[in-house]
């Protein structure tokens, strides 16, 4: 019998990570991450999880910490945020070249400088290629039911790859929100014991890290990006049995009341819980628009993108982070490399905002989903147009 | 990495590019890194062994008749053997071809 609380949802992650039955939990505190392992620490001092808990002086160390407790072939689970997930940046490589299944919680926030420790999306978008299973979240119970899924997904044997959790900070790390937790039983049935195939075992020694030539480094990289795309069925998989299990279905993009639209608003994140309530108030009005959010970042899910957009002729794309110099935001242009090659395409519209904690509002979303409508009709001479800035 | 003989695909490695022969990296070879190559005078040698303590490789060794011999399997042609050597033993030349 499952049990419904009214929970802060950085605990509640924390409380996901007790129920997996994590064996080390490596982290450093930053803010707005720093309750998930708060907590975490206080489970393992009061001995209600039995884990090992190591305080590290780094985010760096944090992820090297990991490395090895993945490699022993332990549980492993950190979380950070936002410059803390920059300075792991070089470990992050390694984790999933070495195909180590370390579960992650990023609570998104801003990069300096100026100084913000508020949410959006330029931390993931920096650590886009390293090559870990990337997975957005919207509310808290998402969280929790994905921290518990990534662990069965890393775990796979078919998978064998980090698992980052995305959730937006303080807009999700700081909410106090009803969340279901299901029953131990339930989640150590759902996620069986970890059975790393090679772990560091002194009575059969193997090498992990070792350095590749010329001569071989290319089929290294092309191996794990097989992998990688591979994972996706595995995925789907483990998703599809949660939503048999727990009752709670999640798939790489989905579809609020999409049927029949012309127009499609984009989102990632906890903004798409505000734009479903644009969506309900634009279509109260007899407006012809629907949303499509995307859970599924890495792999990224080429196929159902196409078909969510294949009746639609346009598509109105909010990014959460800036790439500078570039095409427009990161999901935007990554929507548009997806749909280039299809004859049949909509007009893709990108917009930026909600940058450093900035809200979008109801009626911002109207105002976007209007302007976006207005670009695909007269065009524009821009990548992208920045939303909500003072001119 | 260490076997350079075999030249496997992508689906011939093991997950995460672990190496599951421990030692094994004694089968590369490091020789074919070598631009020179050590050449001995063997008359002029006093066999103090100075080449063998001051080799980076590890990879001389004494023959037969007790002269000190580098092993062109691992040797990388460094030199440092030809500078280190009191006697003037050895002289560092270029490969051929």
């Amino acid at each position: 019998m499952a049990t419904r609380v009214g929970i802060e949802v950085s605990i509640a992650i924390s409380e996901a990570v007790k129920l997996a039955n994590a064996d080390v939990v490596a982290a450093y505190p930053i803010t707005p991450q720093t309750h998930i392992v708060e907590h975490l620490a206080e489970l393992v001092a009061n001995g209600e999880l039995n884990a090992e808990f190591v305080p590290v002086e780094s985010e760096h160390s944090a992820m090297s910490a990991c490395l090895g407790s993945a490699a022993a072939g332990a549980r492993t689970f950190t979380a950070t945020a936002g410059q803390g997930l920059e300075l792991m940046h070089e470990v992050l490589y390694v984790a999933s070249s070495m195909r180590l299944p370390i579960v992650m919680a990023v609570a998104n926030r801003a990069l300096s400088a100026p100084i913000s420790i508020w949410g959006d999306h330029s931390d993931v978008m920096a650590v886009r290629d390293t090559g870990w299973i990337q997975i957005f979240t919207e509310n808290g119970q998402e969280v929790v039911d994905n921290v518990l899924c990534a662990f069965r997904i890393a775990e796979d044997r078919r998978v064998l790859l980090p698992v980052m959790i995305h959730l937006d900070g303080f807009h999700l790390t700081h909410m106090i929100e009803p969340i279901t937790f299901p029953e131990q039983e339930e989640v150590d049935r759902f996620i069986p014991p970890n059975d790393y195939p090679l772990p560091l075992d002194p009575s059969k020694p193997v090498a992990m890290g070792g350095f590749g030539p010329p001569s071989i480094y290319t089929e290294t990289k092309w191996a794990q990006e097989i992998n990688l795309r591979a994972a996706k069925d595995v995925v789907l998989e483990v998703w599809n049995e949660f939503g048999n299990t727990f009752g709670r279905n999640y798939s790489p993009v989905e579809n609020y009341r999409c049927d029949g639209c012309r127009v499609l608003l984009l989102t990632m994140g906890s903004f798409s819980e505000t734009a479903m309530v644009a969506v309900d108030k634009m279509k109260n009005e007899g407006k012809d628009v629907g949303l499509l959010k995307l859970r599924l970042w890495r792999p990224f899910p080429f196929n159902e993108i196409r078909q969510a957009v294949r009746n639609a002729e346009v598509v109105i794309v909010l990014d959460r982070a800036l790439s500078f110099g570039g095409p427009g935001g990161p999901v935007c242009s990554e929507i548009r490399a997806a749909l280039y090659q299809q004859e049949k395409k909509p007009k893709v519209i990108g917009f930026v905002g909600g940058l450093g904690g900035r809200d979008i509002s109801v009626a911002g979303f109207e105002e976007i989903v209007k302007r976006g409508i207005e670009i695909s009709e007269t065009g524009s001479s821009q990548e992208f147009e920045i939303f909500g800035v003072r001119e | 990495m260490a076997k350079q003989e075999a030249a496997p695909t992508w689906k011939d490695l093991e997950i995460g590019f672990i190496v599951t022969e421990p030692g094994n990296a004694s089968q590369y070879r490091t020789g074919d890194w070598r631009s020179q190559k050590p050449t001995y005078e063997f008359k002029k040698c006093i066999k103090c062994g100075a080449c063998y303590i001051c080799c980076p490789e590890g990879c001389i060794k004494q023959n037969a008749e007790g002269y000190f011999e580098a092993d062109m399997y691992y040797c990388k042609g460094c030199g440092i053997c030809a500078k280190e050597c009191p006697a003037g033993v050895i002289t560092m030349v270029e490969e051929a071809g």
